[in-house]
């Protein structure tokens, strides 16, 4: 049996904080995930949970005043925190949340993905130019070559989306990262973007790690899942076994409000505490229908329950009253 | 585009055509009689109702007003009765000498205050910040006159290094006029004399003019780079890998000076009000000092001239900066069509 090919991109013990007027708040907390060549790894949680702060540690634009006091993004076995890799996040493409406001409106869409190319890999414009035509056909831009001299206000979102991805991929990276591509788009949109993703990450071998706050497209989309609570880790493994069969008080919650699960996640009684006012021990316990007096005692780390799973609860297998599964 | 250009122009007619009626009335409903100021101290008041009668003083306001309409049309600004000459041709060669000074003082304006805005906003809230907040304070506050005496003092009389007022040194000449801009002229002529010369005397009076405006586009700037700086595409391009330079000085900078921009047509206005008051000091020979002399001495067909003249550049300026927003920024063109 041949050795498991390395991860594309290892996450390891990541806590960042940054400075706010009401302290240090620590956005992130022991996040720990693995991206494998061809995986595509979903990132799911609320709103405030962690997941953007997580995407910009692993393409190194954490905001001013963000610091990594623990932990290691691993790319391709290179460690990348910290200034010195700039080299290798040039394999690494970045799909954005909102392609209205991610393009620059002054500049041609053309000569921003132009310019992003040339940043990764010197040469002549016209070799660039040709290799972009081939991507926009790939992304099915209608009319690559003419596309090339129009600004982004004379696109549609899901067409400036597909710049975005086309964007992403220019880099020929190893690795793609996007951030809730398709919550800015209509649903008939969002369906086409995902099947296009999903299409190009086979074609292509990619390695993705796909954040969002919906199951549903987690379900569709991802080999993987990590459920994010609060900056924490709650649950991860399969995507089939976590959402056939969640461990998690909090991911169970979650599948449960929404059986479909194709909605967001705000079923659930109470709010996520803001960051800098988190609870001690488990930062779901005031919210969790099984806490008891330990769980406000001590942080559970994650533990692998078996096939691949981790949970961060060690109450896992209690029943969760029926009343709040109705 | 073409189009584009086309509607800002026919949209400055009508105001020109205001400015035009508007400073008519407001120099005839002004106290004092043009007629009797014409006819001088001495005059009779029979001598002054005969020319009262002869330049059509007596007739009705709205019938004085459609003559002078129909002069401007073609062109004629009639006689000053401070010199006798026809106004036009007056200000025909005292014109360039003012718009010498006041693109200069533009583009300085333009240069180095979008040059200390983008530093103030890539250090915000660091040395180089509070430097330039302390520039364009100064900028705003201090009164023109005040630095234009404090700059003679210090550059023309104790250090000697720039001459003290006037256009070009005397004893070299003006330029063989050309367009009028002595700089230009002194190029087209070949002549790096004069050219020094005419530049050593524009500095001092450009300054003066520039700074306020300076001070202006630099916190515009400052403010414009500052709220770019936060927008998502920004921070995708930075993910994305665009160079630190790159991203402040072109792909940040371009949207910012959008705002910018429009400042720098309204600052035109106060730049040629600012004139008068440098041209002044610095005995420079433009339409300022004209305008000044006009109005002390009732010199009326002189003022509607100068004003006109002043709102037809200052249409113009404005023009350019319509044109210069939508080629940075495509949606302005798109959108307005
Ligand atoms: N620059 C910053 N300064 C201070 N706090 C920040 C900053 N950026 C993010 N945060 C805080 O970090 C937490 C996580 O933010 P993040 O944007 O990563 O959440 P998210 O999961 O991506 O949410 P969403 O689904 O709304 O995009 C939030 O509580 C947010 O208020
Ligand atoms: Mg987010």
């Amino acid at each position: 049996m041949a050795e498991p090919a390395p991860p594309t991109l290892e996450v390891s013990g990541l806590a960042v904080e940054i400075a706010t007027d009401n302290g240090l708040a620590r956005i992130l907390d022991d996040v720990a995930l693995a991206v494998a060549p061809g995986e595509i790894a979903g990132v799911v949680g609320e709103s405030g949970c962690g997941k953007s702060t997580l995407v910009r540690a692993v393409l190194g634009i954490l905001p001013r005043g963000a610091r990594v006091p623990r932990g290691a993004v691993l790319f391709q076995g290179a460690d990348i925190l910290g200034d010195g890799a700039a080299a290798a996040r040039g394999r690494i493409g970045f799909i954005p949340q909102d392609p209205y406001l991610s393009l620059n409106p002054v500049f041609r869409a053309g000569d921003q993905i132009l310019e992003i190319m040339r940043r990764h890999a010197p040469g002549r414009r016209a070799d660039h130019v040709r290799r972009l035509v081939d991507l926009l056909r790939a992304v099915q831009i209608p009319e690559p070559e003419a596309a090339l001299a129009r600004y982004p206000h004379q696109f549609s979102g899901g067409q400036r989306q597909r710049l975005l991805i086309a964007a992403a991929l220019s880099c020929d990276p190893a690795l793609v990262v996007a951030d809730e591509p398709t919550t800015a788009l209509d649903v008939t949109t969002q369906r086409e973007i995902l099947a296009l993703l999903a299409r190009l990450a086979r074609e292509r071998g990619l390695a993705m790690l796909f954040v969002t706050h919906d199951f549903g497209v987690v379900a569709g989309l991802c080999d993987s899942v990590t459920v994010l609570y609060a900056g924490r880790v709650a649950e991860a493994g399969p995507v089939r076994a976590v959402l056939d069969e969640p461990r998690h008080p909090y991911a169970r919650l979650l599948l449960a409000c929404h059986p479909d699960r194709a909605t967001d996640l705000a079923g659930i009684p109470g709010t996520v505490p803001p960051a800098t006012r988190q609870p001690a021990g488990c930062r779901f316990h005031p919210r969790c229908p099984i806490a008891v007096a330990d769980c406000a005692a001590a942080v559970p780390p994650p533990v692998a329950i078996g096939g691949g799973r981790r949970v961060a609860c060690p109450r896992h297998d209690m029943a969760l009253p029926v009343a709040e599964l109705a | 585009m073409a189009a584009y250009v086309l509607r800002r122009i026919l949209l400055a007619l009508p105001a020109l055509f205001g400015l035009v009626v508007l400073s008519f009335v407001l120099v005839r409903i002004v106290p004092g009689d043009p007629a009797a100021t014409l006819a001088g101290d001495a005059a009779t008041p029979q001598q002054v109702e005969e020319i009262r009668a002869r330049y059509g003083l007596d007739r009705p306001l709205a019938e004085q007003l459609l003559v002078h309409l129909r002069q401007v049309m073609t062109g004629d600004f009639g006689r000053s009765v401070f010199s006798d000459r026809p106004v036009a041709e007056e200000i025909g060669q005292r014109l360039p000498a003012t718009l010498e000074l006041t693109f200069c003082a533009l583009a300085m304006a333009t240069v180095f205050g979008v040059g200390l805005g983008l530093a103030a906003a890539l250090d915000h809230n660091g040395p180089v910040d509070h430097l330039v907040r302390l520039l364009s304070v100064a900028g705003l506050a201090v009164a023109s006159f005040w630095l234009a005496i404090l700059l003679q003092l210090l550059f023309a009389m104790d250090l000697d290094l720039l001459p003290l007022r006037g256009r070009i040194d005397v004893e070299l000449g003006p330029p063989a006029e050309r367009t009028g801009f002595f700089l230009v002229d002194a190029l087209l002529e070949g002549r790096r004399d004069r050219f020094v010369d005419a530049l050593r005397h524009l500095v001092l009076p450009a300054v003066t003019l520039a700074l306020p405006g300076l001070a202006t586009i630099a916190r515009f700037t400052r403010s414009g780079v500052l709220e770019t700086l936060q927008k998502d595409f920004v921070l995708y391009a930075r993910a994305a890998g665009y160079g630190r330079f790159r991203l402040a000085a072109i792909y940040v900078l371009r949207n910012a000076v959008t705002a910018t921009v429009t400042q720098v047509g309204l600052l035109f206005g106060a730049l040629i009000s600012g004139a008068v008051a440098v041209e002044a000091i610095f005995d420079w020979p433009g339409i300022g000092t004209y305008a000044v002399r006009a109005i002390l001495s009732a010199d009326y067909k002189a003022l509607l001239a100068v004003t006109l003249v002043v709102g037809v550049v200052y249409a113009v300026v404005n023009v350019l900066v319509d044109v210069a927003q939508g080629l940075i920024d495509p949606r302005v063109a798109d959108t307005s069509e």
